[in-house]
């Protein structure tokens, strides 16, 4: 017996009912097709809540979870990767991406050294196929920095 | 002949060199994306969308460059489900059941080539009947009105729902999620904001890209982090061969009855490659009989899938560019590359638009031949491929992915949206909801909405509107029971495993 759907199906029930009750809320004007801008998300709504139900009552069979040190590996990337979409602006593509990609490595294979390669080898030679290559206008570093 | 005069435009347009160019490293790159794994079809067009989109190349540049990448995809899965026993996509599972055992006989390098022969027939006469069939059906698409094109949605996510995924429940929540999102921004016909929980960057609506980029790719990601990258199989060295002309020759009618059932189940809306390539295994396997020692490395056990997921691959874009409605994971992202480019897929596109159509088509003859020639007489080249290590190659999907959202928005939000799709493909994928419903979704969910909303303003408000043509209540029958009749086959057709050793 599966848990795990059974709490996704609760879930999937409750975000149903919230984005119902979110389509209630849109404003109408006064000058409106029969139809109206409710109807269309209300019913999706009323499917998907069907859905989760439907996931509570029959629930397959129990996925295959990642272990606790996979899970803190994939939060670890997550964070890195939030950390490094906030980053690519204000620090230029070059730094941010070596950091990056060298930590994703690392995550897929625990050789720090090939790591450290990896991230340095992506951060220059997609600079070079980006900027020069394809020429979409990236900054390498934070201006200023080079004068 | 208009068909003749249609071709010869085409043509016109895909020899010119610049196009022709494109086309070749089209190939070159979908064969790549395709061999290597862990990247499809899908997932690799995707993330080459945002930087072609960004590249400023004109429409028809663009969709030539990206289906030829499509096509080469296709061919290249192949190579690491027989060298490795790992598909490089999904359609390519079904070559693993014969190409693995081949390869370990000691003829990696027959596998190959009898199963690229395979792929050539199967797309070329896939390209062709596209030619053919195209045009006729996009007449008849005429007829569609709003009613008929709100059943005609309504079939491609149920069949997507029905055939295609193993639960019908978590198939349909999918594809309510894509078009809940769909919905988010502002209202078509109103214009005013909706669902955007007051948030200015919703406004504008999420935009598909960021979804199929973070669905698609990055979710890849996560499952080979999860996996620390093992699982890697140890492959097998290509040998010396010579191409075995005999074995090819022998394969002649199992190619070309897998090319027509192929063809036939890419153009059925919801289905696409991966049944190609299982229907037409399972009917040479069962046509071979117990004799024909499918499973153990035979020719035809090669052939025949390769056949049919090229042929339905070429087959899923006769919906595709006639009605608007793709017929797989695949043409989804590619209806994705046609909305960027602002072409709208659908009847009008034959008559508005035929130097894109046929550009497409031309291009996508030749693209096959230059894939036969890469595939074959090349293979080598890209068996190369198989050796990038994953801790160096899905790093650089995650950069490339980021590089093309950034560049295409600007902004830090839809990175954010992208990882969050990415987390979001990753639980899906866990959880066995398939994705691409939810990717179809987001792609059709404001025509769905709008074709339902004028079609109630055409009537008045009246619902029975819905059902008043032939045309949308057949498509509302052939809706409903591609939604509940497989749940009565499910259990008596199962899909093979991958053989383990």
């Amino acid at each position: 017996m599966s848990k795990s759907d059974r709490i996704f199906g609760v879930v999937v029930v409750l975000g149903a009912l919230a984005y119902i009750a979110s389509a209630l809320q849109t404003p109408t004007s006064f000058m409106s097709d029969p139809v109206g801008p409710k109807t269309f998300p209300v019913l999706l709504g009323a499917v998907a809540g069907l859905c989760g139900l439907v996931m509570v009552l029959r629930p397959d069979e129990e996925p295959d979870w990642p272990d606790l040190g996979a899970v803190f590996a994939l939060i670890v990337s997550v964070g890195v990767l939030i950390g490094y979409a906030y980053a690519l602006k204000p620090f230029g593509f070059l730094i941010p991406t070596a950091i990056a990609a060298a930590i994703l490595s690392y995550q897929i294979t625990p050789r720090p050294v090939a790591a450290v390669l990896t991230g340095l080898g992506l951060s220059v030679g997609l600079f070079i196929l980006f900027k020069y290559v394809l020429g979409l206008g990236l900054v390498p570093v934070p201006k200023g920095w080079l004068g | 002949m208009e068909l003749m005069s249609n071709l010869a435009l085409g043509f016109s347009i895909a020899f010119s060199p610049f196009t022709l160019m494109l086309a070749v490293l089209g190939c070159f790159i979908g064969t790549i994306v395709g061999a290597l794994p862990g990247l499809g079809p899908s997932n690799g067009v995707a993330i080459l969308i945002p930087i072609t989109f960004t590249m400023g190349l004109d429409a028809t540049a663009a969709l030539v460059l990206l289906t030829a990448v499509y096509y080469g995809a296709m061919y290249g899965g192949r190579i690491s489900s027989i060298l490795l026993n790992i598909p490089g996509d999904e359609p390519a599972l079904m070559t693993t059941l014969d190409g693995y055992p081949m390869a370990k006989n000691g003829r990696p390098g027959q596998a190959l080539v009898i199963s690229g022969f395979a792929s050539f027939w199967g797309a070329l006469f896939a390209t062709v009947m596209l030619a053919l069939v195209a045009p006729a059906l996009s007449r008849v698409a005429y007829q569609f009105g709003p009613a008929e094109y709100f059943a005609l949605y309504l079939l491609a996510f149920s069949t997507l729902g029905g055939i295609a995924s193993n639960n019908q429940a978590k198939a349909a929540f999918a594809s309510c999620v894509g078009l809940g999102i769909s919905v988010i921004g502002l209202d078509n016909f109103s214009g005013l904001p909706r669902m955007t929980g007051g948030n200015l960057h919703l406004m504008d609506g999420v935009d598909f890209l960021v979804a199929i980029v973070g669905l698609f790719a990055v979710s890849e990601v996560f499952f080979f982090i999860e996996k620390h990258g093992k699982g890697g199989a140890v492959g097998v060295k290509l040998n010396k061969f010579r191409v075995p002309w005999a074995e090819i020759w022998s394969t002649r009618w199992t190619q070309l009855r897998c090319g027509i059932v192929g063809f036939i189940a890419g153009v059925l809306p919801g289905a696409g490659a991966s049944l190609g390539s299982f229907l037409t295994y399972m009917m040479e396997k069962n046509i071979a009989g117990e004799k024909g020692g499918f499973g153990t490395g035979v020719a035809r056990g090669v052939a025949a899938p390769e056949a049919g997921n090229n042929a339905a691959a070429g087959g899923a874009l006769v919906p595709m560019l006639t009605l608007g409605v793709p017929g797989s994971g695949t043409t989804a992202v590619l209806l994705a590359v046609l909305m960027t480019l602002n072409i709208t897929p659908g009847p009008t596109l034959f008559t508005d638009r035929p130097e894109v159509v046929w550009g497409l088509i031309a291009s996508l003859l030749i693209a096959n031949f230059v894939l036969l020639a890469m595939n074959v007489p090349l293979v080598r080249i890209f068996v190369k491929v198989l050796s990038v290590p994953p801790a160096m190659l899905l790093p650089g999907v995650t950069m490339v992915s980021f590089v093309g959202i950034y560049s295409l928005t600007g902004g830090y939000f839809d990175l954010l949206l992208m990882i969050l799709f990415g987390i979001m493909g990753y639980v899906f994928r866990k959880m066995d909801i398939p994705t691409v419903p939810v990717i179809l979704g987001i792609l059709l969910g404001s025509n769905m909405e709008d074709a339902l909303r004028r079609a109630m303003v055409l009537s008045d408000g009246e619902w029975t509107y819905l059902f008043s043509s032939p045309i949308a209540v057949g498509l509302w029958i052939f809706a409903v029971a591609g939604f509940i009749a497989p749940i009565y086959f499910r259990n008596k057709i199962r899909k093979p495993q991958a053989v383990t050793d």
